[in-house]
């Protein structure tokens, strides 16, 4: 056991996961795993390199990975919406990265050392155009540590980008964390001849300079790189495709924790920082009679609407609590298409949800169903 | 340059000819000219990486039979610099349009001159943004016309040979498509410098540079090429050189060529300190 803040399990675990390549630009709340990546990096021989900004970062962390590095690089708000050109262009490129996002209270500037939830829409449709991507969040230290290993592992298994949603608390906190020992996938190393397609369904990520003379452009491309004729068929027939292999493996890629689901009526809808209060939450609601549960997500993205949809089958009403006016709550209600209330509950002032605000909005949305035993205060 | 008959067809990726490059476009005899320079040098193209950003220049990794990258409008060094980084054996060159090394993308050009990376950049400036249909760039100089000046340009041109060396490039060079015997061996020694390199090629865009500005057909474009420059003695074209004034003024040729600390070596060090060598 030892006392860790979420932002150096952050470092820690991508170490762990493999990653020799880090590229960042200082900003709070997310500063601290750079530092440690500074330190870090040149122990473990790999490479560390503080860029001129968050476009570079993300840039070079790209470059890196066509480079045969397992990259990474972390920022927060501003510097996430700087990257998300960038990102497109891994998902376009299907380049496996990994970036960190330790959200803060926004608009613009907002709250740089408070917690937010802003950016759950942004990481999944931030850069243009349609695509696919891998978004994980935690709600504890030793979580953010097996979450940073699992979004190398999705970002290898699928060449996607896979982003981590952390916030100003969780970077910020420190545990008594003993860290599991999270299964790191390695990046197989396949002999490819002249018929290899470097773009084509379930091939290899081969970077440069294994005699293949690959194309990587942000250009709608066929399987060879290319940007031929009727490329627009072709990128959406290999977009979909790793659309595709994620929905196929969504058992596998779906990280969750439940409780006391069972028989629920009203099932508290968390992810990130906010589960930690809706899991004392559904305890009081318990004591006090309302049969409560929790539903708490850590992959966001791809949505699991087969979880929440079998997850939610018998519940009366659905609470979504949120650090933003109400963005996760969109697709969890368009998966059960009016078959319950489901509630948004959102704040963006930089504070968090305590239990018992939990616990008034959910006996209040109890009584509004006419769950019977409710007390009304 | 090369010689009639010489094959440099190895170099280049034959499944994407013809270029996109208009017809009288220099980019064409720059590309030639890297070429050739691979050639004179023996580069492995197995280990040669060319990444480029958005535009007409843009799209030259595609046409060099080895590792391409065609990245984002002004990004390519930053994504030159961290595959550079993890793989120093890579050769890496960065075509780079107006908007890719003055515009957009000046910051890291700025930056990997400052940390002297073994990148070499070089400039494919033809004073207009081309693929976009020919709009004003950081490199169209004072009262030149385009769709965005209609009336005159009321900016200065970024000098780029000034820029690199201030910024701290340790190879810096100037040369034009017209100069094509000279062209090939500067982007030689560019690429054998260790640091970062800046070769700014002067080229022609007849489509649009040259109707809006009335300079004729790309013959004509080339013979200004030749007319507005001078090889190098008298070091420096004033800041604020107008389209006129330029004439016989800009000076072409090797500005710098000198030894410095490389940023990965630099890097390496830091390892070996931290010991984390393999």
């Amino acid at each position: 056991m030892r006392l860790v803040q979420g932002n150096e399990a952050v470092a820690l675990a991508a170490v762990h996961a493999g990653c020799n390549f880090y590229s960042g630009y200082p900003i709070t709340p997310a500063t601290e795993i750079m530092e440690m990546m500074a330190r870090q990096m040149p122990k473990t021989g790999g490479v560390f390199i503080q860029m001129e900004d968050e476009i570079g970062s993300i840039a070079a962390a790209i470059g890196a990975a066509w480079g045969g590095a397992k990259a990474m690089t972390a920022t927060s708000g501003p510097g996430f919406s700087l990257m998300q050109e960038n990102i497109g262009y891994a998902c376009m490129t299907q380049t496996p990265v990994v970036v960190v996002d330790s959200q803060r209270g926004g608009p613009s500037t907002g709250l740089p050392t408070l917690p937010a939830q802003g950016e759950v829409m942004q990481a999944r449709y931030g850069t243009h155009g349609d695509h696919e991507v891998i978004v994980l969040t935690a709600s504890s230290v030793v979580e953010a540590y097996r979450m940073t290993v699992e979004a190398f592992n999705l970002s290898e298994t699928y060449r996607v980008p896979a982003i981590l949603l952390l916030d100003a608390v969780l970077s910020h906190m420190r545990e008594n964390v003993e860290f599991p020992d999270v299964p790191v996938r390695e990046r197989a190393k396949p002999v490819i001849d002249e018929h290899f397609l470097p773009f084509g369904p379930d091939a290899p990520f081969v970077p440069f300079g294994s005699g293949h003379h690959t194309v990587v452009t942000g250009m709608s491309h066929d399987e060879t790189g290319l940007p031929k004729a009727l490329a627009g068929q072709a990128v959406q027939r290999i977009l979909m495709g790793v659309a595709e292999r994620m929905r196929r493996d969504a058992r596998e890629i779906t990280f969750y924790h439940e409780i006391s689901l069972d028989d629920a009526d009203i099932v508290l809808l968390t992810y990130g920082i906010t589960a930690r209060a809706a899991r004392e939450a559904v305890e009081l609601l318990r004591q006090d009679g309302v049969k409560a549960g929790l539903l708490d997500l850590q992959t966001l993205w791809p949505f699991p609407d087969w979880l929440v949809k079998e997850k939610t089958a018998h519940a009366k009403a659905i609470l979504v609590p949120e650090l933003n006016l109400g963005q996760y709550v969109m697709p969890v209600r368009a998966t059960l298409e009016g078959r319950c209330p489901v509630e948004a509950l959102g704040r963006m002032d930089g504070e968090l949800f305590t239990p018992e605000a939990l616990v008034e909005a959910a006996k209040r949305l109890a009584s509004s169903v006419e769950i019977g035993g409710v007390a009304h205060d | 340059m090369t010689k009639p008959g010489v094959d440099l067809t190895p170099y280049l990726r034959q499944e994407m000819m013809p270029t996109v490059w208009c017809p009288g476009c220099g980019h064409g005899i720059i590309a030639r000219g890297i070429a050739t320079a691979l050639m004179n040098l023996g580069v492995d193209m197995d280990q040669l990486a060319v990444v480029g950003g958005i535009g007409c220049s843009g799209r030259a990794p595609f046409y060099f039979d080895a590792n391409s990258m065609h990245t984002t409008h002004g990004r390519a060094l930053a994504y030159a610099t961290g595959l550079k980084m993890v793989n120093p054996n890579l050769t890496v060159i960065v075509p780079m349009g107006d908007g890719d090394s003055a515009a957009i993308g000046g910051n890291h050009l700025i930056h990997a001159a400052r940390r002297n990376i073994d990148i070499t950049a070089i400039i494919f400036n033809n004073s207009i943004y081309g693929m976009t249909g020919g709009q004003s760039a950081p490199t169209s100089p004072l009262e030149s016309h385009s769709t965005t000046t209609p009336m005159g340009s009321i900016e200065p041109a970024f000098d780029m040979v000034e820029l690199a060396l201030a910024a701290g490039a340790t190879y810096v060079a100037r040369t034009t498509t017209f100069d094509f015997q000279e062209m090939p061996k500067l982007i030689e020694g560019a690429i054998r410098h260790h640091g970062f390199s800046v070769v700014e090629v002067l080229s022609q865009c007849p489509t649009y540079y040259g109707r809006l500005n009335k300079l004729g057909e790309a013959p004509d474009m080339l013979l200004y090429e030749r007319d507005r420059t001078k090889l190098l003695e008298a070091f420096g074209p004033p800041p604020e050189i107008t389209r006129e004034e330029m004439v016989g003024q800009l000076p072409i040729g090797l500005f710098r060529n000198e030894e410095r600390p490389e940023y990965i070596d630099q890097y390496h060090g830091l390892v070996a300190r931290a010991g984390g060598g393999k």
